[in-house]
């Protein structure tokens, strides 16, 4: 495996220990999720335990160690969407695309997750497709959602 | 540009861009924060710019994509000066329009204006809609008004002003007893007194000292502090500047939720433009006080909000809280006296060093002063974020802000305080709100949520959901919030799916109590309160639930089922052909059934039914 572009990113923050909660942000921005080898590979370059990375690597959401989709669906479970019926919007979601959060499906098109608040509550619920936000969903709305995604048009309208 | 020397650089520079700005030039203030931009701001924001090219009225009119301006609700929001003629839901399709009669014309559309509830006469002007007309908005006020990546709109508006207040007029200790007297409480939850923190911090032993902005805003349901952070970063980096002075500290972090990726962008921006300024680094307006700020992101983990937590997390560990014997002031990142606090406990620092703890102390109650930013959300007619003094009752912010609850619902409860907070039923609307009052109730102030439910919502799931989420987000350390929590989310689970027993409740407030009492961190420390709240208020609800299998709010799946009404169906089959599990059968024009073996309860039929036909029962 090259790890070029790992050491690249290791270089950006000095190979510091310190650095390593934003080395492994860069290296899921870049790879999609965190392999198993860059792990040692940047495991042994900062000279710290295997274990210290995983540890780190598993203790955040934003970490993941399976590689994800072409498109990132995130649903809003924070209070507001909450209230305002996000967990029919997932379970729908959930149920077109056979998978639960946390989950790719097996062509790797999708992957699914749940947030806790985007920030956005006042266009609650809210599903994100990879970084577009889709206010005010409803079950109805859904197929549609995914129907443009599959058909790689505009999102928003 | 050339940096900052002096104070008088600085106030030669701020007349320099307020005369060569005409006074007499219109200004397109767009709302570009990120809530306005799911409803597709960025493409009103291009027509514009291409639309002002086009007509070639780059002279007479100016576009500024600014922060939030509350009223999310409604957007995309323009609001155009000097006239403050305000326009909401704005779309594409409205642009040219808007620049022929508003920009060329003097002329106001009035489709695009908001219509007064009650009155339905339609209103011109931003304040004298209702929404806005009851707040006092000192601290959120310039979001509207602002280009929050450019610097300039910042000085211009009076910005750093107080820090020069606080480097030449002021020495640390005055600052402190200033924010002291103005009995500043910290914004992140707790409330506690910012001057009290800084004066602890200063006075702790050691050459470094640390400065730190609390941005992870991890309450799920409140988003004023990345508002502040996307719409005003320079109010934020102001106060940090001025506390840096204070307590004697040369470093500080800003530490941005990972789900905030606009903030952290703008916020970078901020912290590079006032270096180019010099306002950031060396020797800051030519004294010898030198200060930076770095940037972290956090890694999407709630506990990292707790200040322990939030240090381990800049050091590159994992985020786990540590207890507090010894105080973060004393020791703290790197083991260093460290000083933690809100976003939106930093912005009030510059407005308190200019107008003064007097002006400032008039705002509020007897303990809690000056203002709170909600985001005031679910089921409320204007959701948005809403900046109200404190000891304004609750009542006014739901009602008369908010316009009460939408569709003829009835107002059930309000949720404040996030994870760590309570339900508020009715009956206490009437009480103001400040620091205490709220934790009297069960509740607290927390970071600003304010979540508002009607009848159709269920008490118990509300429970439910907050132990979910803190059952996922504890950090595991502590058996009693690890264990504890996850215990009651089962009980809670058993209650709203039908198999609920008697003496869960007293099991619960038992359990809660050793969660509450044997935790580290205010995570464990506070996590049976959306429980216990609940309880305390709305205990014939767990009951219903427990012994008569029921859900009032008919929200629990396993303890309601779908039935369609065969008076009212006209047999249209949108249900039928929606219906996932093809559990609906009819003919055609005649009333259908649902087959209760094979529902799953997902509600689709029951949201896209015309005639209303399909009941919860
Ligand atoms: C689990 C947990 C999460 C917290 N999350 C936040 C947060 O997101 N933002 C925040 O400002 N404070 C949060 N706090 C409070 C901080 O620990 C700290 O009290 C606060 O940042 C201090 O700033 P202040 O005095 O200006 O309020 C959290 C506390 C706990 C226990
Ligand atoms: S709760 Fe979904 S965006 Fe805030």
């Amino acid at each position: 495996m090259d790890f070029s572009n790992i050491d690249r990113i290791l270089d950006k923050y000095d190979r510091s220990p310190s650095g390593i909660i934003r080395i492994l942000q860069d290296v899921q921005a870049e790879l999609n999720y965190l392999p198993r080898d860059v792990l040692k590979y940047i495991a042994s370059s900062l000279s710290v335990p295997l274990s210290h990375v995983y540890r780190i690597a598993t203790f955040y959401n934003a970490f993941s160690l399976v590689p994800k989709g072409k498109h990132m669906i995130s649903v809003c479970l924070g209070t507001a969407c909450h209230v305002r019926g996000a967990p029919k919007v997932l379970e729908k979601i959930e149920r077109e695309l056979g998978i639960s959060p946390g989950e790719t499906t097996e062509d790797l098109e999708f992957s699914l997750e749940t947030v806790n608040c985007l920030g956005a509550c006042a266009l609650g619920p809210i599903v994100v497709v990879d970084g577009e936000y889709n206010g005010e969903m409803n079950v109805s709305k859904v197929d549609e959602l995914l129907k443009k995604i599959k058909q790689g048009g505009e999102i928003n309208e | 540009m050339s940096k900052f020397l002096s104070k008088q650089d600085l106030e030669e520079y701020r007349k320099k861009i307020i005369n060569s700005r005409d006074p007499n030039k219109i200004i397109i203030a767009l709302c570009g924060d990120t809530g306005c931009q799911a409803y597709g701001a960025n493409k009103i924001a291009d027509a514009f710019r291409k639309e002002i090219k086009a007509k070639n009225l780059q002279d007479r009119v100016e576009l500024k994509i600014t922060g939030c301006h509350g009223f999310c609700e409604r957007g995309p929001l323009i609001v155009i000066y000097p006239k403050k003629i305000f326009y909401q839901k704005v779309s594409e399709k409205d642009v040219s329009e808007i620049i022929s009669e508003s920009v060329v014309n003097d002329n106001v559309i009035e489709r695009l204006l908001y219509v007064h509830p009650e009155t339905k006469e339609p209103i011109v002007k931003e304040d004298e809609v209702p929404f806005y007309n009851r707040q006092q908005k000192i601290i959120s006020g310039m979001n509207s008004v602002i280009d929050p990546t450019n610097i300039d709109d910042y000085i211009a508006i009076g910005g750093y002003s107080a820090l020069e207040k606080a480097l030449f007029d002021m020495d640390p200790d005055s600052i402190i007893e200033e924010v002291k007297k103005a009995n500043l409480r910290g914004r992140g939850g707790g409330g506690f007194p910012t001057g009290v923190k800084w004066e602890s911090c200063k006075n702790a032993p050691g050459d470094i000292h640390y400065v730190i902005c609390n941005a992870d805003e991890g309450d799920p349901g409140a988003y004023m502090d990345r508002s502040l952070l996307e719409g005003n970063p320079h109010s934020v980096l102001e106060g940090m500047m001025i506390g840096a002075y204070a307590i004697g500290s040369s470093e500080g972090y800003v530490y941005v939720r990972n789900e905030y990726p606009l903030a952290v962008e703008n916020v970078n921006i901020a912290i590079k433009q006032a270096r180019e300024y010099g306002l950031l680094g060396e020797n800051i307006l030519g004294t010898d006080f030198s200060f930076d700020i770095k940037v972290t992101r956090g890694g999407g983990a709630f506990v990292c909000g707790e200040s322990t937590a939030l240090m381990a997390s800049i050091e590159g560990l994992w985020g786990e809280p540590r207890a507090k014997h010894i105080h973060t002031v004393v020791s703290g990142l790197y083991n260093k006296p460290t000083n933690l606090n809100n976003v939106e406990t930093w912005a009030n620092v510059p407005l308190i060093i200019n107008k003064g703890a007097d002006w400032y102390s008039k705002i509020g109650t007897e303990n809690s002063k000056g203002t709170k930013i909600f985001s005031l959300v679910g089921k409320v007619n204007n959701t948005g974020l809403v900046e109200v003094p404190m000891g304004i009752t609750l009542r006014e912010i739901i009602f008369d802000i908010g316009g009460g609850v939408p569709n003829g619902k009835k107002f059930k409860a309000v949720q404040t305080g996030g994870p760590s907070g309570g339900c508020i039923p009715e009956e206490y609307l009437d009480t103001p709100v400040d620091f205490d009052r709220l934790t009297e109730l069960g509740s607290m102030m927390g970071s600003g949520g304010m979540i508002v439910m009607d009848e159709s919502t269920c008490m118990v799931d509300v429970a439910r959901y907050f132990l979910n989420f803190l059952k996922d987000e504890s950090c595991g350390k502590c058996t009693t919030c690890r264990e504890g929590i996850k215990r009651m989310y089962e009980i809670l689970t058993d209650i709203t799916e039908g198999r609920g027993k008697e003496g869960d409740i007293e099991l619960l407030e038992e359990l809660g109590w050793v969660v509450a009492n044997a935790s580290l961190c205010g995570l464990g420390q506070t996590a049976p309160n959306p429980v216990l709240s609940t309880i305390r208020y709305f205990r014939d609800e767990y009951e219903a639930h427990i012994k008569e299998k029921r859900c009032p709010a008919k929200v629990c799946k396993a303890l309601i089922r779908y039935e369609i009404d065969q008076e009212k169906c006209t047999g249209c089959g949108r249900c039928r052909i929606n219906c996932p599990v093809e559990a609906i059968s009819g003919e055609k024009k005649k009333p259908h059934i649902i087959d209760q073996e094979k529902c799953i309860k997902c509600g689709i039929c029951h949201e896209v039914c015309k005639f209303d036909a399909v009941n919860i029962i």
